[in-house]
């Protein structure tokens, strides 16, 4: 039939990563900007350390959701810089995953136009995970 | 280079096994190296080599193994990276 759609089928591809707060504080303790500068964005940086108290358990879910976004992505995003999957928080505080550079072109290959995250911590833990819905069958 | 780099791991790498039992060409990440270990071992590394990795060597098999590393930080310093 002309004009027909034929639907390519749709496949889920999740990614989790869990993070021990107390390794971010040391991390940022020993290596300090060093650290926020190689793996964080500007506006993550920005929203982890206005509230001082908990800077190191929102820099460790930040990390997670990275390494989770990796996960789902696969080889295909191997050797992409952590800055480049970014964290934010949308209009109504649910955080969203926004991709630059290679990243993004990792997900796009794959066919994956969005991710939908969930973080939380308790304590001495932080975890992150993603879902992604992706239109292919390259892994 | 190689005792630099197995004291830099014995300190950030976390891993599961004492570092003089692991050979150069080890898989680091079967000893145990966590990403997040990764990133302090790579920035331990260029504390002590005064180097840094630029963002095209931050893949898994530019730190797999210490060889990988020796590797990796001659690469650095010699402006092939």
């Amino acid at each position: 039939v002309s004009g027909e759609v034929v639907a390519k089928p749709m496949k889920m591809r999740v990614g989790v990563d869990l993070v021990r707060v107390q390794e971010i504080e040391r991390s940022l303790a020993q290596f300090g900007d060093r650290f926020l500068r190689r793996l964080f964005t500007e506006g993550e940086v920005a929203y982890a350390t206005a509230a001082p108290g908990r800077t190191a358990e929102r820099l460790a879910a930040r990390f997670a959701a990275k390494e989770a976004v990796k996960k789902a992505l696969g080889a295909a995003a191997d050797g992409a810089p952590w800055r480049h999957i970014e964290v934010r928080r949308g209009p109504s505080g649910i955080p969203e995953i926004v991709l630059h550079g290679p990243a993004r072109e990792a997900a796009s290959a794959a066919g994956i136009s969005e991710f939908s995250i969930s973080l939380s911590h308790d304590g001495d833990y932080a975890i992150a995970m993603v879902a992604a819905a992706c239109q292919g069958d390259e892994r | 280079m190689k005792d630099k780099i197995r004291a830099i791991l014995k300190e950030h790498g976390r891993l599961n096994k004492d570092v003089k039992d692991i050979g150069d060409k080890d898989d680091l990440l079967a000893a145990g190296l966590t990403s997040h270990a990764n990133v302090n071992v790579m920035l331990a590394l260029e504390n002590e080599f005064e180097i840094e990795f630029p963002d095209s060597m931050l893949k898994r098999e530019s730190f797999e193994s210490i060889a990988a590393i020796c590797a990796s930080i001659e690469k650095v310093r010699d402006g092939q990276a």
